[in-house]
């Protein structure tokens, strides 16, 4: 396959359970060594569309195909390339650290000895080789984490699918497992991953889809998302308890490109922000407190959406 | 209702609400099975005036004993383990004014009640199959219940302290399993290897079985009903007090 | 191609399950010990007060020679229960292990293979065993009971299709209770303790639909030599009902996984 060929293409892909639909519809296309990012709040369909390209949950629609097969019929041969982080770790609480690898190995038909090689090869990678042989449970969250990616690379995947990979690791962990899922894209492998925290997206994904509501309501690299739905920056401004945040925008809506009202502040988008601090001074706004950052896909989402991404 | 015990009881109550239901097959299932297929069935094949009551009505007595030891195992084993490690339904209770001990009295309470309820269908259940023959009968239901207790509260001690739930199937299976098989209530004692008899008095479904038959048939001596009753207290009090110190050791750290 | 990608799948089931197994071997072994305290029990103990008892083809036994067979087939029946109802369910509910398994190539059928072949190989085992035990103690007149270890895998094989078709159909664990009291049924009255006709007639009907009856009958057959090709009617109805549980567990195993 050459090195820019499409991993997997969807198009029109549905997930409906009973009446609910979960995933309406969506386009995707992901290039080989790239890494991909799904990015959306609770329920937008991020571990349903997951699931979907993990061949382990039949589509109720549209077409799949992942490294050239279609994801229906060719489920098994494309499972065995795939590397799978689902979002609940399922690793096997009766087997310990090192024999939950050997046994996943195993499910891949690799001999026993190539297991043993690689078990031990993945257990440094991840750094637990000093825990192999204790019970999963005496392990903690973030150290499972990495267990099961490394699980998940126990066969060598072309594609690995992270469904939130980080999510309830403390920074120190989160940062270990970016780093290491950096060097696997050094190594060529293709990662897909979905996420709601929008400085993991930012840090991590070349592309990225912004899902809600089982749809996608934009899609680009993280930068060209920025450029076309944010400014450089964002004014935050806090006023006391009770303070009527509505009339208070309009009184500075002209001082920014956009305004957006939250329930305990207010946004102004600009591309300076240090320009705009001596403006609202100048109109006797006296917030309780006020913050200038660069804007983020958070900001992104809250546009598209009119939510915040984590609440 | 003053004794902070009564609270721990009554979370247990609240549950038994809604999972009354599954104990059915241990209270009733399987003992009524065993008296109609064993106790009629095999019956039939065995002299109709064995000991000098017939089989049936030598059997039921026992295999009330072995109800109250089924609900036992059945309440102090999963239930306790499982609130320790799965459900952690002691934390809260703990971290109320109840004390250890008053956790273990609650949840023994409910264990007992459970018992006499077991014990109690199975007495209607023999009374339906005419084995009474003594005005001391209704007696058997607090024979079920000593003997319930003599073994709920040791099963209890060891749930309290089991690291996975291999330990039930090896009390199961070397111990409840064994037990039942062996300790009179399908046939004498006496026919056992002489090796192998102590082991049988010491069980306390033995001395269930025989206070049960006594006050339900009237046959044997009355001699001795004091005996396997403090027999069977012996075991329910030293049981409790180890079910203490273990839910002690486990909770408190 | 699906041949061997399911037998790749169900080797490593079966293999997990040995990696577990090999840790609780006291737990293991236990499980043989079961059947033995039953024959003593009530296959030697309550026997010798039954004394003797008459085969269906008028020959008279003692009781433990009529009741050892019996205890073999239940022996079967449970292991493959509880191997396949509790423990299966328990991993697909509880431990969520299959939801992992599936992420590989091993499909939902490799699975449920691999979860009976290792029902089968334990059963076996203890089967085995419990065989050259009945044959120590004199419990096997006939030279045709050593056909009565296939007859054990097959009733172990024909339980645990149905457990798993079972498992499928099961919503909580309150459930257990239902399984629980059929096996206990099928025990107790499958002509386990006393001959089929002791029975009334409309309870010989019930008691013939059950497969632990077939069981039964089919290995008392073997150990004590009453020989016919009569028995190939009881191998053939075990064999029938595993086929249907297994294309109904084929049918609803994948449903009950692949959401
Ligand atoms: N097995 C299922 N049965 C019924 N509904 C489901 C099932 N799985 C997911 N859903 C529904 O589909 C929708 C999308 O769920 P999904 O798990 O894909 O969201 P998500 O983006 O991964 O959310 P989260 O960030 O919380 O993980 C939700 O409304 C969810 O309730
Ligand atoms: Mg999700």
């Amino acid at each position: 396959m050459s090195p820019d060929a499409t991993m997997i293409i969807a198009r029109g892909l549905t997930k409906r359970f009973e009446d609910r639909v979960a995933v309406a519809g969506i386009d995707i296309d992901v290039r080989a060594g790239e890494i991909f990012g799904f990015l959306g709040p609770n329920g937008a369909g991020k571990s349903s569309t997951m699931r979907m390209i993990g061949c382990v949950s039949p589509p109720s629609g549209g077409t799949l195909r992942i490294l050239g097969m279609d994801a229906h019929r060719e489920g098994p041969a494309i499972r065995a390339r795939l590397g799978v982080v689902p979002q609940e770790d399922q690793l096997d609480w009766e087997l310990t650290v090192r024999e939950n690898l050997l046994v996943y190995a195993r499910y891949f038909g690799i001999s026993r000895s190539v297991a043993r090689r690689r078990a031990d090869e993945l257990l440094e990678f991840v750094q637990l080789a000093d825990r192999a042989n204790e019970k999963v449970d005496a392990l903690s969250g973030g150290m499972r984490r990495r267990l099961t990616i490394a699980r998940a690379l126990v066969n060598e995947p072309r594609i690995v699918l992270l469904d939130e990979p980080t999510t309830g690791l403390d920074p120190q962990a989160r940062h270990l497992v970016w780093e290491r899922l950096f060097r696997l894209k050094q190594r060529g492998v293709t990662l897909v991953l979905t996420t709601h925290y929008m400085d993991e997206a930012e840090q991590l994904c070349d592309r990225l889809v912004v899902m809600d509501g089982g749809s996608i309501v934009a899609e680009g690299s993280p930068r060209e998302l920025l450029e076309r739905y944010c400014t450089r920056e964002v004014v935050e401004l806090r006023f006391g308890l009770d303070a009527p945040l509505a009339e208070l925008a309009d009184k500075v809506t002209d001082l920014a490109e956009r305004v957006e009202v939250l329930p305990d502040r207010l946004l102004l988008y600009v591309p300076d922000g240090d320009t705009t601090l001596p403006a609202l001074h100048d109109r006797n706004l006296t917030p309780t407190s006020v913050l200038v950052r660069r804007g983020t896909l958070e900001d992104v989402f809250l546009h598209l959406t009119g939510r915040t991404l984590v609440d | 209702m003053s004794h902070p015990a009564f609270g721990a009881l009554n979370y247990w109550f609240v549950q038994y609400r809604r999972t009354w239901r599954s104990s059915l097959f241990s209270t009733l299932i399987v003992p009524t099975f065993y008296l109609a297929g064993i106790g009629i069935g095999v019956g039939g094949y065995i002299d109709d005036d064995y000991a000098g009551v017939g089989y049936l009505a030598y059997l039921a007595p026992g295999l009330l004993a072995v109800s109250a030891v089924q609900t036992a195992v059945g309440e102090a084993s999963w239930p306790v383990y499982g609130a320790i490690k799965f459900n952690k339904q002691y934390l809260p209770m703990l971290a109320s004014p109840l004390r250890v001990i008053d956790i273990v009295l609650g949840h023994l309470g409910f264990i007992l009640f459970q018992i006499v309820f077991s014990v109690l269908v199975f007495f209607l259940t023999m009374l339906l199959f005419g084995v009474p023959q003594s005005g001391w009968a209704p007696l058997a239901i607090v024979a079920g219940a000593l003997t319930g207790m003599a073994v709920a509260t040791p099963v209890y001690a060891a749930a309290a302290n089991a690291k996975s739930d291999d330990t039930f199937t090896v009390l199961n299976r070397f111990g409840v399993i064994p037990m039942t098989l062996f300790s009179g209530v399908f046939f004498p004692v006496e026919q056992l290897p002489a090796l192998i008899q102590p082991l049988a008095w010491a069980s306390p479904l033995w001395h269930g079985t025989e206070l049960a038959r006594v006050w339900t048939l009237g046959m044997d001596s009355a001699l001795f009903v004091p005996l396997h009753v403090a027999y069977l207290l012996v075991w329910a009090v030293v049981g409790f007090y180890l079910a203490r110190t273990v839910l002690t050791r486990r909770l408190v750290v | 191609m699906w041949v061997s990608r399911i037998a790749t799948g169900s080797g490593a089931v079966l293999e997990r399950n040995y990696m577990v197994h090999r840790r609780g071997l006291i737990a293991f072994l236990s499980g043989f010990c079961e059947p033995v305290f039953f024959l003593f029990s009530l296959g030697m103990g309550m026997g010798a007060l039954v004394g003797h008892i008459t085969l269906p083809d008028g020959r008279v036994v003692e009781y433990a020679v009529f009741v050892a067979p019996a205890m073999l087939a239940v022996s079967a029946m449970n292991g493959a229960v509880a191997e396949c109802v509790f423990n299966v369910y328990s991993k697909l509910k509880y431990m969520k292990l299959y939801d992992a398994v599936l992420n590989t190539p091993v499909t939902p059928m490799g699975i449920v293979l691999g979860e009976i072949a290792w029902a089968l190989l334990r059963g076996g085992i203890y089967g085995a065993a419990f065989l050259a035990l009945m044959a120590l103690m004199g419990l096997t007149p006939s030279a045709w009971a050593f056909l009565a270890l296939p007859g054990v895998v097959l009733i172990g094989w024909t339980f645990a299709a149905l457990s798993m078709a079972g498992t499928t159909f099961i919503r909580s664990w309150q459930d257990y209770d239902v399984v629980a009291t059929l096996s206990f049924l099928m025990f107790m009255f499958s002509a386990t303790f006393t001959p089929l006709e002791t029975y009334p007639e409309w309870v010989q009907l019930l008691i013939q639909a059950t497969p632990l009856y077939h069981g039964v009958t089919l290995l008392r057959g073997l150990t004590t030599g009453a020989v016919s090709f009569g028995l190939l009617i009881h191998v053939a109805y075990l064999i029938a009902v595993a086929v249907v549980s297994l294309i109904v567990t084929a049918y609803r195993m994948g449903r009950a996984l692949q959401r």
